[in-house]
């Protein structure tokens, strides 16, 4: 389920669990549940990869003995035994089995129904029944066959839904890869074997009962903000945008929903000339406003140029673009993070506490999304505390502010009734291709058109 | 009786039974004492800050275009980037983008499958994502040749074991996050298809979901059949607050705009407004007169108001603040089922069942 792929199949993991601690005879279903938490844990857990299953290639599992490795106690066999029988993982091999091998053999985490979940529709039972009955005729089990029945006199007004659904599936299944048709049916398979009523049931109420009680006593520790502080914070920011909001206020030179003129449009594209005072009035408001308007970013940059200090805002836009790009570029940009920010002399060095450093560069050795989170959260405090401030301040924000346009509000026409043509504008879509068309035609020569929309 | 649970094995000492009693007691005793230390820190309601607020005065919003063209209910709609492009999907499986401006047709597609029950717009302009009862979402990158197959492009990024609710791109078109009618949402990797984090949580099937305008953009809340609200962490999976004070599903929930509160539309046709910060309701939006379910809401530019699409054909504008209904809008002829203001607040658009598209401004 969760996919961060490493080169080395076990890992230390070692390091991680505390659990080794609480693993005894008695294995109650709330250390479980803390046991499953800590072996999903992103940066200590378990490291899920691509596991073989005689010809196959099962994504995002584990073996068994890893799973074993994870504890390095003499009571993880049992442990481990009782995850599986109570499913909070499934094999692969063998899937009516329900032990744990201490070997090659592949598991998964299942997906989680058992804990916050009464009956999650996804594993419906009628369903599940009706699709075995559908695939193999007459092969349900005793217990299969009475709760078939049992679910078919109960809902029998819907049961041609039910048999739908089923066919269905068992058509969408078809069509999928071999892989995902063996995880989804053992996965499936699993579930339906632990869940065998009425025993299970209850077993299953506890542990529900166990992760809601968990829930509560979370939400109990978690600090609140009294209502009056919260509740000040909705009159002011209201106040604050009431002139930025057209539906409220009206906008200049005229709403083009209700004028057909799309003056407004054009002064408020991405990039202009000369922009309108609301909009640089707007970069004051907060510092997320200053960074989402690309104008200006590009004005902070400026300023940031002159006080030696722009290596930051490079630093914070190189992090952005990890944690919203492609997943196959990632180690790519980590690498060059770490060149151009990060190592010793590097030509744009960013000033991060050592622990913070220390923390990163560790984390750089096993690159994922969020590997630049705290460096990149820590950067962008240092701006928002020091440079935004000043910046706001400073000449070259007060300059932009008084040459700024006020549109003139559009006269309302003498013949109300006549309509201005509409006109169309050019599809981002288009203008993206075009750009793109024109980067690879430039040949490298320097001219980097801004590849993206011009609103 | 004594347990254990599966013949094979012997862990329980303790029956079952008076484990799973005993564990109620403890789940009842320990919400109560939640909803106590949430009260605590409630000293005053939200129009009782508002009373030093100037009142609204009358609302005039119209219909400025409507954009005929689907031969089926509208399902859902979202805004491009560029303000005036949208695309909308419907019942008989047709996703449509439009130029709401000229109300010209830009690109339609038709799905293998009926309902398409969510359809995003990814933030360059240049792909729209849609899926409905086919389990899955699927992203499709816009092309200007008229003579090309947009559907031969078409590319699977989502799988899901039942129906996709909902979908949105995070903040580039790399990312998207469903949720879905098998109780979970998910986030995906556009690219590779690749499932990188999963949301359990609901205890049925998930309607909608919202992601925050947060400095740290890490957020996102969903809403679902179960009732609750909840709001997760999008990098460890986990869920960080819960909502439960709707009477039934919740269909939509979107954040306010400073990202300190959001508001949720249910089936028991109330809207209601939630504070992140103070972990409560703070506002109910109804009346009386209005006992048909709110399909779809959203915020104007400044949160000062809220517009809800109605089961009963009619938009109201709320009052964030103080609480009133501050104008009714009529139009459609049948269910509104789906409802966004545009990127910069100068409009917003409406879907419904009567098969059309209306921006109002």
């Amino acid at each position: 389920m969760f996919t961060y792929v490493c080169v080395c199949v076990c890992v230390c993991v070692c390091v991680c669990v505390c659990v080794c601690v609480c693993v005894c005879v008695c294995v109650s279903p709330l250390q479980m549940e803390k046991v499953i938490v800590a072996m999903q844990d992103p940066d200590m857990g378990m490291k899920m990869r691509n596991q073989r299953l005689l010809i196959t290639v099962i994504p995002h599992a584990m073996t068994g003995v890893c799973v074993l490795l994870l504890w390095c106690s003499t009571e993880s066999l049992h442990l481990g035994n009782m995850l599986v029988k109570y499913g909070y993982i499934y094999p692969l091999k063998e899937p009516r089995c329900l032990v744990l091998r201490p070997d090659e053999s592949p598991y998964r985490f299942q997906v989680r129904p058992l804990s916050m979940s009464i009956l999650p529709t996804f594993y419906n039972p009628a369903i599940y029944l009706a699709k075995k009955n559908i695939r193999k005729q007459g092969e349900l089990m005793e217990y299969e066959k009475e709760r078939y029945s049992l679910l078919h006199k109960r809902i029998n007004h819907t049961w041609d839904f039910v048999v739908m659904q089923a066919r269905e599936q068992l058509r969408a299944s078809k069509q999928r890869r071999k892989a995902d048709r063996i995880v989804l049916e053992c996965q499936e398979q699993a579930y339906w074997l632990i869940n065998r009523p009425p025993v299970r049931s209850i077993t299953l109420h506890c542990i529900q009962l166990y992760c809601a009680i968990e829930a509560c006593r979370k939400a109990l520790g978690r600090n609140r903000v009294k209502s009056s502080i919260c509740l000040e914070g909705f009159l002011k920011y209201s106040e604050q945008y009431l002139n930025h909001d057209p539906i409220m206020q009206g906008c200049l030179p005229s709403n083009p929903w209700i004028s057909d003129d799309t003056a407004h449009w054009t002064m408020n594209a991405e990039i202009v000339p000369v922009p309108t005072r609301l909009r640089v009035e707007r970069w004051s408001f907060s510092f997320m406003e200053l960074l989402n308007d690309a104008m200006g970013r590009r004005e902070f940059m400026t300023y940031l140029e002159k006080e030696f200090s722009a290596e930051n805002l490079y630093f914070w836009q190189a992090c952005e673009d990890i944690r919203h790009g492609e997943s196959s570029k990632i180690v790519e940009k980590v690498e060059d993070i770490y060149k151009n920010f990060l190592a010793p002399g590097a030509a744009r060095w960013v000033n991060i506490d050592s622990k913070t450093m220390d923390k990163t560069l560790e984390g750089i050795k096993r690159p994922h999304r969020f590997v630049m989170d705290d460096a990149q959260m820590h950067i962008y405090f240092l701006m928002k505390k020091d440079s935004y401030p000043r910046y706001l301040k400073s000449d070259l924000y007060k300059n932009m502010l008084a040459k700024a346009i006020v549109p003139q509000e559009t006269k309302k026409s003498v013949f109300p009734f006549m309509r201005r043509q509409r006109h169309s504008s050019p599809s981002p879509a288009q203008t993206a291709t075009q750009a793109a068309e024109e980067e690879g035609l430039a040949k490298g020569a320097g001219a980097n058109s801004a590849a993206g929309s011009h609103f | 009786m004594r347990s254990p649970p599966t013949p094979e094995m012997a862990t329980q000492e303790v029956p079952l039974n008076e484990t799973l009693a005993h564990l109620k007691t403890e789940s009842e005793t320990l919400k109560s004492k939640l909803e106590e230390e949430r009260a605590k820190l409630h000293d005053v309601e939200l129009h009782q800050v508002a009373e030093k607020v100037e009142g609204l005065g009358q609302f005039v919003m119209k219909t400025r275009r409507t954009l005929k063209g689907h031969g089926n209910k509208v399902l859902c709609m979202d805004w491009c980037k560029d303000k005036r492009r949208i695309v909308s999907s419907s019942q008989d499986g047709k996703v449509i983008v439009w130029d709401a401006f000229t109300t010209n047709k830009e690109h339609a597609v038709t799905m293998p499958c009926t309902w398409v029950m969510a359809c995003a717009y990814a933030p360059s302009g240049c792909a729209v994502a849609c899926g409905g009862l086919d389990n899955k979402c699927s992203v499709y990158p816009l092309s200007l040749d008229k003579n090309e197959n947009l559907a031969a492009k078409k590319k699977s990024v989502a799988m899901h074991t039942n129906y996709l609710s909902a979908c949105s791109f995070t903040n580039s078109d790399m990312q998207i996050l469903t949720s879905s009618g098998d109780g979970t949402c998910a986030l995906w990797d556009v690219e590779s298809g690749q499932l990188l984090q999963s949301f359990h949580g609901h205890a049925a099937d998930v309607l909608c979901l919202d992601l925050a305008p947060s400095e740290t953009g890490n957020t996102f809340v969903s809403g679902g059949c179960d009732k609750k609200a909840n709001v997760w962490d999008m990098r460890s999976g986990q869920c960080i607050q819960s909502f439960e004070t709707h009477e039934s599903d919740i269909n939509s929930v979107r954040y306010y705009p400073s990202g300190d509160a959001f508001a949720s539309g249910s089936d028991d046709a109330t809207c209601r407004l939630y504070d992140l910060r103070a972990d409560r309701e703070v506002a109910i939006y109804s009346k009386d007169s209005i006992i048909f379910g709110v399909s779809s809401v959203d915020f104007s530019l400044s949160g000062r108001l809220l517009f809800g699409g109605y089961n009963d054909y009619t938009i109201n504008v709320w009052d964030v603040l103080k609480g009133t209904r501050v104008s009714i809008l009529f139009g459609h002829e049948n269910r509104v089922s789906t409802l966004r203001v545009s990127p910069d607040g100068t409009a917003f658009c409406t879907g419904s069942w009567d098969h059309t598209l209306r921006i109002w401004a």
